[in-house]
């Protein structure tokens, strides 16, 4: 399996890279706090740990932890607009429920 | 489903505890609010894809209040009702605004604030009642409040506000307090030239000096600012507060009015609708000559004359190019000032749309001999640099980036005997500062101290503007010059003054908050706030209006059904009195104005207290006619 990123969302994140002037990729992951469960981290990466593992998706890299990665291995990271507002969502398929918006979630 | 955005390493937040912040820009003209986004600064738009809101507060009929394009437009229409460029007034008296009769605005002198600095704070009168300047900016900030809450999909956990840099301590407060009323946390306030220069990553250089040149709708500001160890300083600022992007609107305006009248000799004159279609399409040119050689401009005006002209961009050089001259001359005064020459600056940024003319551009890339700063949207870039401040101030940044610090616009002092200035933080002091001097009493057996808390450069008292009076009392009787007076002025990081004076012997102190310089007290403040918590005041005044509403039609009803059954009890004279006082209330309650109607029926109330004792006597009398004591024993 691996995490991709959808073409919308993989633009995106080489504008914002590019604006911020450094970094050399994208971490996905999940920590365990939230209201149901676990919840979703997106960051800029400066620098890679050791055991993280990395995926390339539309020439942007995606890099995981791999506590992490078994919570969103398949994961594709879209960027959408909800009206006014606009940001990535994750579209997730090892989750059996999520709160009510979607900002935590259970497997 | 929540949208995530990519934060900084290590700071991604909690659910729900996403730390939202934004940078608003409060403009004269337009306003603008920005968020950091994935680390990226940008504007917000509304439904629309607006992102100029128009600095212009509408006060409708149906007691709504409207803020913005719709507003705009019915400026015209209903101009004593419809508040633009209410900047110009935030922070100022009465005395302050001396161009009144301009002003289509019913301007009310208010009370004298608490802080006793014998200024009074400004009011409009309007017909949702008197509203203070800080009132109106409340509502564009909370209609900006509200776009980026939709956008952001969260509650604001504060906002960085820009203002002039000249911006003394009074329109600082009254700028602060409109966003309270506004429900805003201010993280801070930042000065408009410096946000520019953020906005452009000025502030990642270890220094400089640079050159803010801001020609916005109305106005023309010119700052000069030196970076040092990440603090900005102002070194000068200067401008012109009649001159902008407007003006250039007007002289093309006026090149196509005689351009008309040459073709046909019967040109009357322009009806206000005409004036306003031709500003536009005048607006439009001007903005079509940035990237283009030539501009049609052609509109059919209400009288039937068709208008079809084609401006050129050379042209517009040779009718603007005053315009543009004209700006050069504070900017030499600001050189000048600030002590230095065009080898000294080190980049020039452009802000304001007007920025965008291409003679601009070159005018000032040729009294710099060097390429200006463009290529962040000039109208735009003050709001980018204050949710680049936001973003940091809320916490979404690692520590290592340095938070920009502001510094004192004007020295801050206080009043010595023969009416001169002893400063005490001397201007462009970085903030937050603490000060203190100490000073004695003047006259033997001195007990009080009276304490005048300036501001401003000059020497004397009168030429500096007055932020606060206060008294120490119960100094110890001593000979003059005995006693020690320790006076500390403390400024803290959005540039807001407290002073504390203390004798040091005794301890006794007193204290005040340069806050309600402008002439709000804090009481009016809560009060305010308390009143922008719903409609509850609105609701209150409509309530009192229908009574006396109600209450009136009772009493000339009966009035009136008392004069047609016993109008033979008085004379003519107090006929015709109480007929007035009828008409008199009649009239008013038309009008809006439960106190004025209220009046109305006590005068009439009066007039026919006579009257009422008439009908009583004469009914009592007919009640008694004809009966014998008997009968009427109870």
């Amino acid at each position: 399996m691996a995490i991709t990123l959808t073409e919308t969302a993989a633009n995106r994140v080489e504008k914002f890279l590019a604006n911020r002037g450094k970094g050399i990729g994208l971490r996905l992951g999940v920590k365990t706090t939230g209201c149901s469960g676990m919840a979703y981290t997106l960051e800029f990466v400066d620098e890679m740990q050791a055991e993280d593992i990395a995926f390339e998706s539309h020439g942007v890299k995606v890099i995981v932890d791999p506590k992490s990665l078994v919570y969103i291995d398949g994961t594709e990271l879209d960027f959408t607009k909800e009206g006014l507002n606009e940001g990535f969502k994750f579209n997730n398929p090892n989750v059996k429920d999520e709160c009510g918006c979607g900002e935590s979630f259970t497997v | 489903m929540a949208l995530l955005q990519i934060a900084e390493p290590g700071m991604s937040a909690a659910p729900h505890q996403h730390r939202l912040a934004a940078g608003i820009d409060l403009g004269t003209t337009n306003s603008l609010v920005a968020t950091v986004r994935s680390s990226m600064s940008t504007v917000l738009q509304d439904d629309y894809g607006h992102a100029l809101l128009p600095s212009v507060v509408r006060y409708t009929p149906d007691g709504k209040v409207i803020v913005g394009h719709e507003a705009q437009a019915m400026q015209s229409t209903d101009p004593v009702n419809t508040i633009a460029s209410v900047k110009r007034f935030m922070g100022r008296s009465l005395n302050d605004i001396t161009d009144k009769a301009h002003i289509p605005y019913r301007f009310i002198d208010g009370n004298l604030d608490n802080a006793g600095a014998s200024k009074r704070v400004l009011q409009l009168q309007t017909r949702a009642g008197l509203k203070t300047p800080v009132e109106i900016s409340a509502e564009i900030l909370k209609s900006l409040k509200h776009r980026a809450e939709k956008s952001l999909g969260g509650e604001l956990v504060g906002a960085v506000i820009t203002v002039p840099a000249y911006f003394d301590d009074a329109q600082r407060q009254a700028t602060k307090d409109a966003a309270r009323l506004a429900g805003l946390n201010v993280l801070r306030l930042l000065n408009e030239p410096t946000a520019a220069a953020v906005a452009y990553g000025l502030d990642n250089k270890s220094e400089g000096t640079f050159v803010i040149y801001d020609l916005g709708g109305g106005t023309f500001d010119v700052s000069i600012l030196r970076l040092s160890k990440g603090v900005f300083e102002v070194l000068a600022t200067n401008g012109d507060s009649a001159l902008g992007g407007d003006d250039f609107d007007h002289r093309i305006y006026c090149w196509v009015l005689d351009k008309v009248r040459e073709a046909s000799e019967h040109f009357a004159p322009l009806s206000e609708e005409d004036t306003r279609l031709l500003l536009t399409k005048a607006r439009q040119a001007k903005e079509w000559l940035t990237d283009n050689h030539e501009a049609q401009i052609a509109c059919k005006l209400s009288n039937g004359t068709l208008v079809d002209v084609t401006l050129t961009a050379p042209q517009l050089v040779e009718i603007t190019q005053h315009l543009v001259t004209k700006t050069l001359s504070p900017t030499r005064k600001a050189m000048h000032d600030a002590n230095l020459s065009i080898e000294n600056i080190d980049g020039v940024v452009l802000v304001g749309g007007a920025t965008r003319m291409p003679h601009i551009r070159h005018a000032v890339e040729d009294y710099f001999k060097q390429e200006p700063l463009t290529n962040l949207d000039p109208d735009k870039v003050v709001a980018l640099g204050a949710a680049i401040q936001a973003n940091i101030l809320a916490g979404n940044k690692n520590d290592d980036d340095l938070l920009l610090l502001d510094v004192t616009p004007l020295s801050l002092g206080l009043e010595t005997m023969g009416g001169l200035v002893e400063k005490i933080i001397p201007r462009n002091s970085t903030l937050p500062i603490a000060r203190a001097q100490e000073f004695t009493t003047y006259k033997d057996g001195q007990t009080a101290m009276s304490i005048h808390v300036v501001q401003g450069e000059r020497e004397l008292v009168t030429d500096c503007r007055s932020l606060a009076r206060f008294d120490l009392r119960g100094i110890p009787p001593m000979v003059a010059g005995a006693a020690r007076i320790r006076v500390t002025f403390t400024v803290d990081a959005d540039g807001l003054l407290s002073v504390t004076a203390r004798e040091q012997s005794t301890g006794i102190e007193a204290h005040i908050e340069v806050k309600p310089s402008y002439g709000l007290s804090e009481d009016e403040i809560t009060h305010m706030l308390k009143a922008s918590f719903g409609s509850a005041e609105i609701d209150k005044k409509a309530r009192m209006l229908t009574e006396a509403r109600v209450n009136a039609g009772a009493i000339i009803n009966s009035v009136n059904a008392a004069l047609a059954v016993d109008s033979n009890l008085i004379s003519q004279s107090e006929q015709h009195n109480i007929e007035v006082k009828i008409q008199l209330l009649t009239s008013l309650i038309q009008a809006d104005d439960a106190d004025a109607i209220n009046k109305a029926v006590d005068t009439l109330n009066h007039a026919t207290e006579a009257f009422a004792a008439a009908r009583m006597n004469a009914s009592v009398s007919r009640a008694l006619s004809g009966k014998n004591l008997e009968d009427i024993k109870l």
